[in-house]
């Protein structure tokens, strides 16, 4: 058997190297061009210790989104978001430190073409991608036109995936496996669900590439929870909903800070 | 099989004799089609697509389908031939499909009854279904009725208040209504939120899709269930003239009347397939739903076909007079038959086809359903151009009692 990380690319080796520190990586996303300085949000959620940030590009038709992700899609692009705007916004903002990773549904890539669409990430400072539509099967091409690009392509696992394709989706999978917590749409939930533990022993079973819990962790309690579980987590309805309501840079710094605290205690806490 | 009074085989489910054109194991038909959708819901399209191909070659299976489009939808519908229509029509022969005098008033009802009946093989006791006109949420909540399902029908607001008779009547027969309030509040809003409500409740929930669109295998499933209208229409057809038609005509919105109508006759080289897409306002006034004649490939709702998108990739919302044509995507078959050249599609505007609605009332005393009068538009001009030896058979696909509240305002009645 290889060493994994010989291939691994650079969203990978960052998450490795930073797990491998026993710290719990923290993931928050933002709806590239919800306001008009939104990439001041990147800089505070660096500061608030960020591992990698996700940064969504919004889509008229948004299947796998609950209601915030949604209102923050169509906010932004009643603004006049797109794809190339939001690149652009990344591309003229000071190198952030921590990975970039775009999420976005599968009609914006196929729109430009995987190759074009990997090379404008690329140009941006973008090395990872979501994209949530895009099951195992139809991902090849995508799949390989990213590696091409030095794009890490991620793949996502639900507490529904069946034994043989969770492990084809982890040995396949760039950057990190995105294990989906339950079995719905993304949102604030009031608790960490039962999938959540099961699916991430699951995928573990079967690669130690960095696995990070998504879909309805919003509080500190929660990311304590997942923590012990995954490698990390990823929050999105919690950070848009403070951003929908008005929250700036400062307040999501604030936010973020008690999610790092309490991933950094359960990774502190005796085991 | 072949029982006494059955109008159904397994060949008829199956498309059997029809050319090649079964999708591939992964649902795609050429480039068009497959499974774009998240992780967690492949284990369900994969249980649904098994339990079609068990259920397809079950004797039993087509039997309870066959008993039900029997005695319960109102099979075999009838052909009429329409003669003082026709003579509109360049003297051409028009015969309709009388899809319109099934039990819940359109053809929605075929694939509705089959997908219920796999919805019991699923062991499933809750089913979920868009609707954009209503017709389909109608239907739902009628087979839902029948056997006993729990019934959530997903319907823009929008939608609710231009069809809110059909809102009463999908409460009435026990189904509830939820008015999807986001995006533009309509048909492919409600399609998103049926998808949503099915990634939370897979375990217990089958998606009763209404159209050949979405993943596979749905275009499939619902082609198979809908082909019967085809099937009929060419046994009697030739029964009637001695002769297949030189043309089949069909409305396309997401296009399940038209693949109905369509798929039995693919095979039969000489006849020509003709579908009619809502050109709305016209295509220059950028409000209408000519996925077909004027989109682009993309991916809407699951599929790879022809979508109405920006030149960023973002869905533009349709337009057209009828709420069942008013989609900004199509299924992928009919992608696929557009690009092979099988089948040819056209716009017709609303004002054609309010003209075609309204004279087909005055000469035939047949109201039809507004998505079905853009069909019947596209046979007077096809007619004209095939002249009076040519016989023209036109799916009538629903019947016109819910478009009342449009005709009085277009018309001033």
């Amino acid at each position: 058997m290889t060493n994994p990380t010989l291939a691994a690319g650079p969203v990978e080796r960052h998450l490795r190297a930073r797990r491998d520190t026993g710290r719990g990586l923290l993931m928050p996303y933002v709806t590239g061009g919800i306001t008009p300085g939104w990439t001041d949000y990147l800089r505070a959620f660096v500061a608030a210790g960020a591992d990698a940030i996700e940064v969504g590009l919004p889509f008229s038709d948004p299947t796998l989104d609950g209601v915030t992700i949604q209102q923050a899609g169509d906010t932004a692009l009643a603004r006049g978001a797109s794809t190339r705007r939001i690149l652009a916004d990344l591309a003229g903002i000071p190198e952030p430190g921590v990975p970039l990773v775009a999420s976005t549904y599968y009609n914006l890539v196929l729109h430009d073409g995987s190759e074009a669409f990997c090379a404008a990430l690329r140009r941006a400072g973008v090395s990872g991608l979501i994209v949530p539509d895009l099951p195992l099967h139809e991902a090849d091409e995508l799949a390989e036109a990213a590696a091409a690009a030095g794009i890490e392509l991620a793949l996502l696992a639900s507490p529904s995936t069946p034994e043989p394709r969770l492990a084809e989706i982890s040995r396949r999978s760039r950057g990190f496996v995105y294990a989906v917590s339950l079995m719905g749409t993304t949102g604030e939930r009031a608790a960490l669900a039962a999938s959540a533990a099961e699916l991430t022993a699951r995928i573990r079973r079967g690669t130690d590439r960095p696995v990070l819990l998504g879909f309805g962790i919003s509080t500190p309690d929660q990311a304590r929870e997942a923590g012990r579980h995954a490698d990390g987590v990823v929050v999105g309805a919690a950070v848009m909903r403070r951003v929908l309501d008005g929250a700036g840079p400062d307040d999501l710094r604030a936010f973020l800070a008690t999610l790092r605290r309490a991933l950094d205690q359960e990774c502190d806490a005796p085991r | 099989m072949a029982h006494e009074g059955s109008i159904l085989t397994a060949a008829d489910l199956a498309g059997n004799g029809a050319r090649g054109d079964d999708p591939d194991v992964h649902g795609k038909f050429g480039i068009f089609g497959g499974r774009y959708v998240p992780e967690a819901l492949i284990p369900a399209l994969d249980e649904v697509a098994a339990v079609y191909e068990k259920a397809k070659n079950d004797a039993q299976f087509l039997r309870e389908f066959d008993h039900l489009l029997r005695t319960y939808a109102g099979r075999p519908t009838t052909l009429t031939d329409v003669q003082r229509f026709s003579e509109q029509a360049g003297g051409a022969r028009v015969v309709l499909k009388r899809e319109d005098l099934t039990h819940t008033g359109a053809h929605k009802i075929n694939n509705v009854l089959g997908q219920a009946l796999l919805t019991k093989r699923l062991g499933k006791k809750r089913v979920i279904a868009e609707t954009g006109a209503g017709q389909h949420g109608v239907a739902t909540a009628t087979a839902a009725a029948l056997l006993g399902l729990e019934c959530v029908i997903y319907m823009g607001a929008v939608d609710c208040e231009r069809q809110a008779l059909n809102v009463a009547r999908m409460k009435l027969l026990g189904a509830t209504v939820v008015p999807v309030t986001n995006g533009s509040q309509t048909l492919k809003d409600a399609i998103n939120e049926a998808f949503r409500d099915w990634v939370t409740n897979v375990d217990t929930t089958h998606y009763l899709f209404g159209t050949v669109a979405g993943p596979h295998p749905f275009p499939e499933i619902v082609r198979d269930f809908a082909r019967i209208i085809g099937v009929e229409a060419r046994r009697q057809i030739l029964e009637l003239t001695g002769r297949l038609p030189d043309a089949v005509c069909a409305a396309v919105g997401g296009g399940s009347n038209a693949i109905g109508a369509f798929h039995a006759f693919i095979g039969d080289e000489g006849v020509q397939l003709h579908g009619y897409e809502a050109a709305g306002r016209g295509l220059e006034s950028g409000e209408h739903a000519l996925t077909l004649t004027a989109g682009s490939v993309g991916v809407l709702h699951g599929a790879r076909t022809y979508v109405l998108q920006d030149d960023e990739g973002q869905t533009i919302e349709s337009h057209s007079i009828s709420a069942g044509l008013d989609y900004p995507g199509v299924g992928p078959e009919h992608a696929w038959l557009r690009d092979s050249g099988r089948a040819t599609y056209h716009g017709v505007t609303d004002d054609q086809a309010m003209a075609a609605f309204s004279l087909l009332a005055r000469t035939e005393g047949i109201i039809p359903a507004i998505e079905s009068s853009h069909a019947l538009a596209g046979a007077l001009e096809l007619g004209r151009e095939l002249g009076p030896e040519a016989t023209i058979l036109v799916n009538l696909s629903g019947r016109g009692d819910k478009d009342m509240g449009t005709a009085m305002k277009y018309f001033n009645l």
